[in-house]
């Protein structure tokens, strides 16, 4: 009986410590969106350090990370109102002629924009799916910010715009996927959006389109080169970068929804996206590469940054290291990197195996709170003999924004009662086929 | 000392070399015996045969053992380009680069090498010369007379729907097979004539390994081609317009051999169209275009593997009333007859798949839809085909890809090489295997390998699927431990676990709580 008492205290204490351990970390990513914005346009910064160029997706994780940080008491409603039209303000006046030099076309944005003219920079391409995460964000903060006051209003108008701008029904060029992107020098890139990867929430937002929806059979093109695999013991649609399982879930409660794939298989992107996170864990514990550090308790393979080293001898074969690149597992590419923010975003799939894996990462002396954790990419064996402990310098708005949003989604669920509030999110996973979960509701 | 320091020569061609032109005599004597006396005509013939490489040859063999009257027709060689460009001498090769790699690599396994691995391209090129002449005694021409075929060299051209010219000489068949192959793919990039260069199966001709070498074209032969100079120890580049790497196999499997090129020195550039070619000194310089972005590499020789298309010309089809295109060859059936009922076809020729299994596997075919009543479909062989990189890539039967667009359920067991022991051990669990089955069922729909011997494994998976064995009756195959081709097993073993149902599950508790009991 007194055991059971104590069991049960010391449950209550690891709760509230994990839930302080938790506010701390997603605070702390929070933090990234006010610091790296340019207050003129509303731009987030793709990264920190000089010179860094705003990128859309990034922009499009601050929108929704205002009304966290405005239900968390980080910011205050009319400073998050201010911020969130200014960006929807610079986007609706941009440029959208699809010259070199513009900031759009037809609705879609390029990918990094200069942070103080909002002009297309690194003369990188029109990005698909980046507008998507972007317009994510510019339809939950419409969802959030709902008082009748002029400038929310004026909020929500600018959204609704924005999005029926879009011409995803271009976006899908000659095929019936969707292409990764366009470029004005020479058109659509060679590349579209087929099998199971982070486009799945593209997909629902070209779908729900009133205006210029994807067709009904881009999904079914998309869905065409799916893998049901088994592997270490699972089932699951594969995919081998644990973000993939993780980006679309930020906005979207996908508990029980299914399509007709996940119909045939009895499950749903959710479920899928825990088997994916098992998976993960199982490859660490085999390790087949050898690497140090990974264990039980120590794994995600993701998109992040990682060490630009010479090669290293490294359990007897030479170890090339990749930089930014989106590792994954079982077949890489894998260089020994773990992305921190790996298991911090599969805490909502798999609470039971990501916050061990929290809690050590957090538990490491470090100079700030949550280092590694809150790192992009940490490797312990990229160093002389191969022992090591690099870690990614400065911040990565792209991780930061999956943080705060898929903490937040484990705590509250705030951005996906955003979502299921929104109409055109219900529309389009509709035309994608999805029945069950709350759509039924 | 690391691996990485030893230095790889190319001396000049050594004094023993000579006795090549031996072996080619040797190979010529069996596969294009000089002052070949064409027989006289056994009109009509049962089966007359255009074109005696890997299709031709087991048409004509096993037709005059069945006891028929046969002929066979060679333009050029007995072997086809199989023997005599294409897969013996390419794979003959890879076999050498594939040493100086374990050579290189062989540090790892607590084995200094040499400070200096020489490498001696000449030699190396006369083993080739060798092997093929030794391979060549088993296709030779008098096998072929003895086993009763009648063996004609020339060129043949239909004279009528029943009836072909050789030399002057009519030959009348009741039946007829038109085997006569692939030629390479004609390049139409500029300046690329003028500059010069060799087709993926001329490479073996070359006397010296260049110092560096542009492959143009991705497929199997450009791929396989790149790894084997870049191993050799030439600077490797592979340009290819597809976007992606080996587009048709599956992703993962092609991700995986990419990345064992690049790890090899090769340098990928996908989505890439060589523009333009000219000469400097005594190089070549190749724009390449990249979503309209231009980059210009320099390089003493230049590959091209993009392609093959079907010989049809100069045999008059039309004169027998057999439809074709020059780009897809002969139109058959899926019974491999051409619109003339009484003319077959097989091979590259006539087939997608330009592979020697599928040129062998068609040509058997023929015998039996052409000489006798019992027919069978093209459709309903199971063929395997494999890439020789280092990994292989092995596939037999469906891609996920075609399994879900004739919307069967698909689920796919996949073993990674990182969980064989053998693998392991030998140092080679780079890969997979995938198998593929009906979901629901342990039916096999098809299986990819990516393994060091792929090529090799793939087998049991075909011979599983012709002989209707699924994955539960392959979980039962013991098979010797340690053997890489326990993947196989493994992945029959996890389709087992899955059919362990919270009931099943249930029920075998109870069992064994009862039994525990008594």
């Amino acid at each position: 009986m007194g055991s059971g008492l104590a069991d049960s205290t010391a449950d209550e204490v690891a709760r509230r410590d994990d839930a302080v351990m938790l506010e701390q970390l997603q605070r702390a990513a929070f933090d990234y969106f006010p610091r790296s914005t340019n207050p003129r346009n509303g731009l987030v910064a793709d990264r920190t350090g000089d010179g860094s160029p705003s990128s859309i997706a990034v922009v499009g994780f601050a929108l929704s990370a205002y009304p966290v940080g405005v239900e968390r008491g980080w910011i205050d409603r009319e400073d998050a109102v201010q911020r969130t039209l200014q960006a929807l303000r610079f986007f609706w006046h941009s440029d959208q002629t699809g010259r070199p030099d513009a900031t759009g076309h037809r609705g879609f944005y390029f990918h990094f924009l200069d942070m103080t003219s909002g002009a297309r920079t690194w003369h990188c391409e029109l990005s698909i799916m980046d507008t998507a995460l972007l317009i994510a964000g510019v339809l939950s903060s419409a969802a959030y910010f709902t008082r009748q006051t002029p400038l929310e209003i004026e909020l929500r108008e600018l959204a609704d715009a924005l999005y029926r701008r879009v011409d995803w029904c271009w976006a899908q060029g000659d095929g019936a996927a969707v292409a990764h992107g366009w470029k004005p020098e020479h058109g659509f890139l060679s590349y579209g959006w087929e099998g199971y990867s982070e486009a799945l929430i593209l997909y629902v937002l070209g779908l729900g389109s009133p205006t210029y929806p994807l067709s009904r059979a881009s999904f079914e093109a998309w869905t065409l080169t799916y893998q049901w695999e088994n592997l270490y013991g699972h089932d699951f649609l594969y995919a081998g970068p644990l973000f993939i399982h993780q980006l679309s879930h930020a906005w979207i409660d996908f508990r029980g929804l299914q399509d007709r794939f996940m119909r045939e298989k009895r499950c749903d992107y959710f479920e899928n996206s825990r088997r994916a996170t098992l998976v993960q864990r199982e490859y660490a514990i085999r390790n087949p590469l050898d690497f140090r550090g990974y264990a039980r308790d120590c794994w995600g393979l993701s998109a992040g940054d990682g060490p630009r080293l010479p090669p290293l001898l490294v359990a007897g074969r030479q170890q090339t290291f990749f930089g930014y690149a989106a590792r994954g597992a079982p077949y890489g590419p894998d260089d020994g990197t773990i992305a921190g923010s790996a298991a911090l975003a599969s805490l909502v799939f798999a609470p039971d195996i990501a916050l061990p894996v929290v809690r050590a990462l957090y538990a490491r002396t470090a100079s700030r709170v949550g280092q590694d954790v809150l790192a992009s990419g940490f490797n312990a064996t990229a160093g002389p003999s191969g022992v090591g402990n690099w870690i990614s310098q400065g911040d990565f708005g792209f991780d930061q924004g999956l943080i705060v949003l898929m903490i937040e989604s484990f705590r509250s669920g705030l951005l996906w009662d955003l979502s299921r509030k929104n109409p055109y999110f219900r529309t389009g996973l509709s035309r994608a086929g999805f029945t069950g979960g709350w759509l039924d509701e | 000392m690391s691996s990485s320091a030893t230095t790889v020569q190319h001396p000049e061609a050594s004094p023993s070399v000579g006795v090549g032109n031996a072996y080619d005599l040797e190979l010529i004597a069996n596969v294009r015996p000089p002052g070949w006396e064409n027989p006289l005509p056994r009109n009509p013939y049962h089966l007359l045969v255009i074109g005696a490489g890997p299709a031709g040859l087991i048409a004509a063999r096993t037709a005059a053992m069945l006891g028929a009257r046969v002929a066979l027709i060679e333009r050029d060689r007995l072997g086809g380009d199989s023997l005599n460009y294409a897969s013996v001498p390419t794979k003959t090769i890879i076999r050498t680069s594939r040493n100086y790699a374990d050579m290189r690599n062989a540090v790892n396994f607590g084995v200094e090498p040499p400070a200096q691995i020489d490498l001696n391209f000449a030699l190396a090129m006369d083993r080739v010369r060798r092997i093929r002449a030794r391979i060549s005694r088993s296709m030779a021409a008098t096998r072929l007379t003895d086993l009763g075929v009648d063996l004609y060299f020339g060129a043949a051209r239909f004279i009528g729907p029943d009836a072909v010219d050789v030399g002057g000489v009519c030959l009348r068949f009741a039946k007829a097979m038109v085997a006569t192959g692939s030629q390479p793919k004609p390049v139409t990039i500029p300046g690329l004539t003028e500059c010069g260069f060799i087709h993926a199966a001329e490479g073996f001709e070359l006397t010296a390994l260049p110092q560096s070498i542009l492959v143009i074209g991705g497929g199997p032969g450009g791929c396989e081609g790149a790894q084997t100079f870049a191993r050799l120890g030439a600077r490797t580049i592979i340009a290819m317009t597809e976007p992606l790497f080996l587009p048709g196999e599956e992703r993962d499997a092609a991700h995986m051999v990419s990345d064992a090129l690049a790890r090899d020195g090769v340098e990928i550039h996908l989505n890439t169209k060589a523009a333009e070619v000219r000469i400097q000194g005594d190089r070549k310089v190749v724009d390449l275009v990249n979503d309209g972005d231009v980059s210009t590499v320099t390089v003493d020789v230049i590959l091209v593997g993009t392609g093959r298309v079907p010989v049809v010309d100069g045999l008059a089809l039309d004169a027998a009333g057999i439809a074709y295109t020059d780009e897809a060859g002969i139109r058959v059936d899926d019974f491999l007859r051409t619109t003339n009922p009484r003319v077959y076809a097989a091979g590259d020729v006539c087939l997608d798949h330009k592979f020697t299994t599928t040129a062998y596997a068609s040509g058997r075919l023929v015998v039996r839809n052409a000489l006798f009543p019992r027919r069978k479909r093209m459709s309903s062989l199971t063929i395997p085909w494999c890439t020789y990189t280092d990994p292989e890539i092995a596939h037999v039967g469906l891609y996920v890809r075609q399994a879900r667009e004739r919307d069967i359920p698909v689920k796919t067991f996949t073993v990674p090489m990182h969980d064989v022991d053998r693998a392991i051990l030998d140092g080679e669990d780079s890969g997979f295997v995938k198998i593929h089955v009906r979901d629901g069922t342990d039916k096999i729909l098809g299986a990819t390998i990516v393994a060091r011997h792929a090529g090799e494994m793939i087998n049991e998976i075909s011979l599983a699927m012709v002989a209707g064995i699924g994955l539960q009756k392959l979980a039962q195959v013991v098979r010797a431990y340690p053997t890489q081709a326990e993947a196989i097993r493994m992945a029959a073993e996890h389709y087992n676990e899955t059919r362990l149902t919270p009931l099943r599950r249930w029920l075998l508790r109870r069992w064994l709580h009862r039994s525990g009991r008594e």
